[in-house]
């Protein structure tokens, strides 16, 4: 393999991180929450995958991603319901520790359901075949990951800057009290973010799933920290800033492997975590935490 | 249908287990400027927010054109016509300044462009400025902002927390005199001051509220002419 098919690669899971990023992103920017269980949703979203088309073998490929995606959407959805929202006014460690609390029940409730065995990640058409591309021969889903991931955030951006709903986002973000003033109802601004956070998720799950075959009730955990770190890396709160840090960290951690380091593809992520965190703690596209009274 | 447009009924409200309104009862006439004044922790804000529905009251009345809206949600009230400029302008800082304006019509199915141009009429400076970021306005023109934002709900009632606070006294003037142009033009205004002085020779009515009770009530003028308020608000001494 030449240094491009790496690059390609980096940017293919790059890409896929990012869809998970911008889930851990959005709820900070709302809740101002560090969603633990965004990864293990990730996860549940491929082993639902599995299920449903080893149950529902007649059922179109793509059909069952959209099931999948329902699924996956209404998880998080009942997450927040039965998770966060209860303790909208609680302080903000324990929101997080339910965050924690989960992901632990997510990840053994798969391992019950699965026995703990890693299962097959169903064939995908298309998407997990083999074409070759600028001279590189590798599956469809890593030149279409990147492309994917960019066409969905241009999406997303545009509603939140643009749409009505986009605007009741963005003030529900700063500030929750006086947003129920205009007559926006909190809850529903959040929940819907939670199933945008949800929906991209449940994308990448396919386009990741669809190179890595086997899944078991901890494949969530190593994308879900590397996004997590992304998110963190390109400013959290920030949605272009997710996109970024992720395909910082996949064209990193692959470009390490092109160097025979790919033992190392860890250390190199924590790496630019600590290096941003020290020059730039909020992030490369964060913005300043002071704010006028 | 009764003179008074917001009818509020023993009134009481807790936090954490302190009692921080206390059997309040009071009245605000249909097309008048009605101003409560105290000291700071006296109580005024938490019956704003009571009526608009963001603090639950534990027992009590509160009477939007004779109907009881006490227990809806603050999107319910809104909805009925009753809007709050909250203390501290609470602008959205990350929306541009015309966001902020529609932000304020958030509920509104009809087409609002005459509040729009209205609202720019009474504060020319947010036309200029429409597409700068609310966060970057000065004090002064955040809370034109604020209130040009409540304006777009199209409101009956309009409550504001404080408008004057943190403000330079040029600008206070400007606040109070869009206070009386808005009133004029068919809104009811409930305003909470810490400038009594100014309020007071606003209001129609004013109410004095110590530690969660009403103390004192009376048209504007007779309350700036009383001794006790004179001596507890407006900084002259009995003697002096």
């Amino acid at each position: 393999m030449n240094i491009t098919s790496y690059l390609i690669r980096g940017l293919a899971t790059g890409g896929q991180f990012a869809l998970v990023a911008i889930g851990y992103t959005m709820v900070y920017g709302i809740l101002k929450l560090i969603n633990f269980a965004h990864g293990e949703l990730f996860m549940v979203s491929g082993i639902l995958m599995i299920y449903i088309v080893a149950d529902l073998p007649t059922l179109p490929i793509g059909l069952a991603i959209c099931l999948m995606a329902a699924l996956t959407v209404f998880i998080g959805f009942m997450i927040e319901k039965f998770a966060y929202s209860p303790l909208r006014s609680a302080p903000r460690m324990s929101v997080m520790i339910s965050a924690i609390g989960v992901s632990y029940l997510l990840q053994n409730l798969v391992s019950y359901i699965t026995g703990g065995l890693s299962k097959q990640f169903p064939d995908i058409p298309i998407i997990g075949e083999s074409i070759r591309f600028l001279g590189i021969k590798d599956k469809l889903t890593v030149f279409l990951s990147p492309v994917i991931a960019i066409i969905l955030t241009v999406i997303l951006v545009l509603i939140i800057n643009h749409t009505k709903f986009g605007m009741a986002m963005r003030a529900v973000s700063k500030d929750f009290e006086t947003s129920q003033l205009m007559g926006i109802k909190i809850n529903r601004v959040i929940s819907i973010t939670f199933a945008i956070g949800a929906f991209l998720a449940a994308v990448g799950s396919v386009l990741y799933f669809a190179k890595n075959t086997g899944i078991n009730h901890f494949s969530g955990a190593n994308p879900g920290l590397k996004a997590f770190i992304a998110a963190v890396v390109g400013g959290i709160g920030s949605i272009p800033g997710a996109v970024v840090g992720a395909l910082i960290i996949g064209v990193a951690e692959s470009l390490a492997k092109a160097f025979g380091l790919a033992d190392f593809s860890d250390v190199i992520s924590f790496g630019l975590l600590i290096i941003i965190l020290v020059v730039k703690p909020t992030g490369i596209f964060g913005e300043k935490t002071t704010e006028k009274v | 249908m009764s003179d008074n447009i917001l009818e509020i009924k023993t009134l009481n409200v807790r936090f954490g287990g302190i009692l921080a309104v206390n059997d309040i009862s009071l009245d605000v006439r249909r097309g008048k400027i009605v101003t409560l004044i105290g000291a700071n922790g006296a109580g005024k804000s938490t019956i704003l927010r009571s009526v608009s529905g963001i603090v639950k009251p534990v027992h009590g009345e509160i009477l939007f054109e004779g109907e009881n809206i006490m227990g809806l949600t603050p999107e319910q009230i809104v909805k009925k016509g009753i809007t709050l400029v909250p203390e501290g302008r609470r602008v959205f800082p990350n929306l541009t300044v015309l966001e902020n304006l529609k932000m304020g019509a958030y509920l509104r199915k009809d087409n609002y462009d005459n509040d729009l141009s209205y609202v720019y009429r009474l504060f020319p400076r947010l036309e200029e400025r429409s597409w700068q970021s609310a966060g970057t306005l000065s004090g002064g023109e955040q809370q034109m902002l604020a209130v040009g934002r409540a304006l777009m709900s199209s409101p009956k009632l309009i409550m504001m927390d404080e408008p004057s606070l943190g403000l330079a006294p040029l600008v206070v003037r400007d606040i109070f005199s869009i206070i009386r142009t808005i009133n004029e033009n068919g809104i009811t205004v409930l305003l909470i001051e810490q400038n009594a002085n100014m309020a007071l020779k606003t209001c129609d009515y004013g109410y004095v509220i110590e530690t969660g009770n009403i103390t004192m009530q009376g048209e504007g003028d007779k309350l700036l002419n009383d001794e006790r308020v004179k001596e507890a608000y407006l900084g002259k001494s009995r003697n002096g």
